[in-house]
């Protein structure tokens, strides 16, 4: 489904973020990256997400690379892949309501779809009682929430969730990574980028460590080895 | 397909609005620098409303006279008028007949007995006709003054008919007059250019700063697969609104100040001399009533284009993503 073929970036302070990369990742896995920061797993993501191009090497999404992809096949291309951060990037002047509604509008849904939708998955991320609040009054568990909210209202094929819980504390974190493993069930592919041991080995299955933009380790029954 | 087509701008339209009404501090700065851009706008037309009626006075204070011999008959001249309105350089003529120039003399000196009583010694009436011509440009009495010294006119006993031309007494004025005016209204559109495109930098760098705080918005909508429309049209939205409710407050600033310009102007002046500033009074006021459907295009269309371009160029770096 994905596909990083022999990818290597460069930034233009000539740093190497990440260095002949290449790994697949089935339809409907649960593929942890761990690294430290600086070992390339953000990078990894904007890759897959069209937000950066590689130096050197592709990425392939199903038969598709996503760096010859012209802007409108680049938006449909953003539309199958959910994206979680570990700031929510939540839009500040809009309410939970229409932050998720957003992404729906995006993606050419209609008004009843939004309507019946955007409550429902609210639910499914027990957040539905915040629907008409703004993300300033959210905490961080909560915005979170939402954001996971917001990348699965469209049903992608993928989600990718950098650090998802970075700035959470242990028990909204373990419900976070509870909720991304409810998503993995239903069938979505997820990838998830964290540096945090429990978290690793909470989740178990398909472990990446990166070391310095390197793979060391792709393990189907990994543990955190940093 | 049909729903999307008329949905996304619908949406796009209730996120402009909602936008510019959340954005409360921030639409607020944009208004007021877009107000004040538009009010100078405004009086950049005003001031050159005010100067083109100063020029018209100007112009119309200079003129030339020509004074016919006593012997002229009056079917003579009127001929020759004939002539001169026909040239292309003249606006308008005004014939005093001698008798027209005799009964505007005694008007004036009805009460000094000793002028009356010396015109009276005299007999007869010692005032010339007369033709008081205005070009429609300061610079061609010259070529007015030569055309008739060179056709030299004569009556039908072919004797001149023109007495005296004073265009060489007022010749040194309306020479420079016909440098500086020109000069003035150049100076003047050129000060409207530099006025106009420092408004539009201050307008186009706050809308920048304004869309610099919602780079994090815009990225996030991009990485949702937001096509650059979606993202774009309520930034472009808000600006229009921006433009729109300063176009308005501008407007009503510039009718205000129009309305009370006539007393200001006065006051100014001093009461004294409000006869010498005819020309300058309900200049502001006349021209605002006159003009009022273009000063309303002017001012709500450039408020409209300013905000709504500026939003669209300063969106366009963020877009990249």
């Amino acid at each position: 489904m994905i596909y990083y073929d022999k990818v290597s970036k460069v930034f233009k302070d000539k740093t190497k973020a990440l260095e002949d990369i290449s790994f697949g990742v089935e339809p409907k896995e649960f593929v942890t990256i761990v690294g430290h920061s600086g070992a390339g797993k953000t990078t990894l993501m904007r890759l897959l997400i069209a937000e950066d191009r590689p130096t050197e090497g592709a990425v392939f999404f199903e038969s598709a690379n996503i760096h010859r992809l012209n802007k409108k096949e680049t938006n449909r291309l953003r539309r199958r892949i959910g994206t979680v951060f570990q700031d929510y990037r939540l839009i500040p002047t809009r309410t939970v309501y229409e932050n998720i509604a957003f992404a729906m509008e995006a993606a050419g849904r209609t008004d009843a779809e939004i309507a019946a939708d955007v409550p429902h998955v609210l639910e499914l991320v027990d957040i539905g009682h915040k629907i008409w609040n703004f993300p300033r009054e959210l905490s961080g568990g909560e915005s979170q929430r939402v954001a996971i909210a917001r990348a699965i209202v469209t049903q992608p094929d993928v989600i990718i969730a950098d650090e998802p819980t970075g700035n959470l504390d242990p028990a909204n974190t373990f419900e976070i990574i509870r909720i991304l493993q409810k998503i993995n069930e239903l069938g979505t592919t997820v990838l998830l980028a964290t540096h945090n041991k429990g978290v690793v080995d909470t989740v178990g299955g398909r472990i990446i460590t990166m070391k310095n933009g390197k793979i060391v380790l792709d393990d189907k029954h990994g543990k955190y080895v940093l | 397909m049909k729903i999307m087509i008329l949905t996304t701008p619908k949406r796009i339209f209730k996120t402009g609005f909602v936008n510019f009404w959340r954005n409360g501090f921030l639409s607020f700065t944009a208004i007021v620098i877009l107000t004040i851009t538009l009010l100078s706008f405004g009086a950049l037309i005003f001031a050159g409303a005010f100067g083109q009626a100063m020029l018209k006075e100007v112009k119309s204070q200079v003129d030339i006279n020509i004074y016919f011999s006593l012997s002229a008959s009056e079917q003579s001249i009127l001929a020759l008028r004939g002539e001169i309105d026909d040239l292309a350089e003249v606006d308008s003529t005004v014939f005093v007949s001698r008798d027209q120039a005799l009964a505007d003399f005694q008007t004036k000196w009805q009460n000094n007995t000793l002028i009356m009583q010396g015109l009276q010694e005299l007999g007869s009436n010692p005032f010339p006709a007369s033709l008081n011509v205005k070009a429609k440009d300061p610079g061609q009495y010259g070529g007015i003054a030569n055309y008739l010294e060179n056709k030299s006119p004569t009556d039908e006993s072919g004797a001149p008919i023109i007495d005296k031309i004073n265009y060489q007494e007022n010749k040194l004025i309306i020479d420079r007059l016909g440098r500086i005016i020109p000069a003035v209204e150049q100076t003047g559109i050129i000060i409207t250019i530099i006025f106009a495109i420092v408004a539009v930098v201050v307008v186009f760098n706050t809308i920048r700063l304004i869309t610099f705080t919602a780079r994090d918005e815009i990225s996030v909508m991009k990485l949702v697969g937001a096509s650059n429309i979606y993202v774009r049209g309520p930034l472009v939205i808000s600006g229009m609104m921006y433009g729109i409710v300063a176009g308005i407050i501008a407007l009503i600033v510039i009718a205000a100040v129009a309305y009370w310009s006539d007393a200001l102007i006065l006051r100014f002046a001093g009461v004294d001399t409000a006869a010498n500033f005819a020309f300058a009074v309900n200049v502001f006021s006349d021209y605002f009533t006159r003009n009022f459907g273009q000063l309303f295009g002017i001012i709500l269309g450039s408020g409209i284009i300013l905000g709504g371009i500026s939003s669209y160029i300063a969106a366009r770096r963020y877009l990249r993503v």
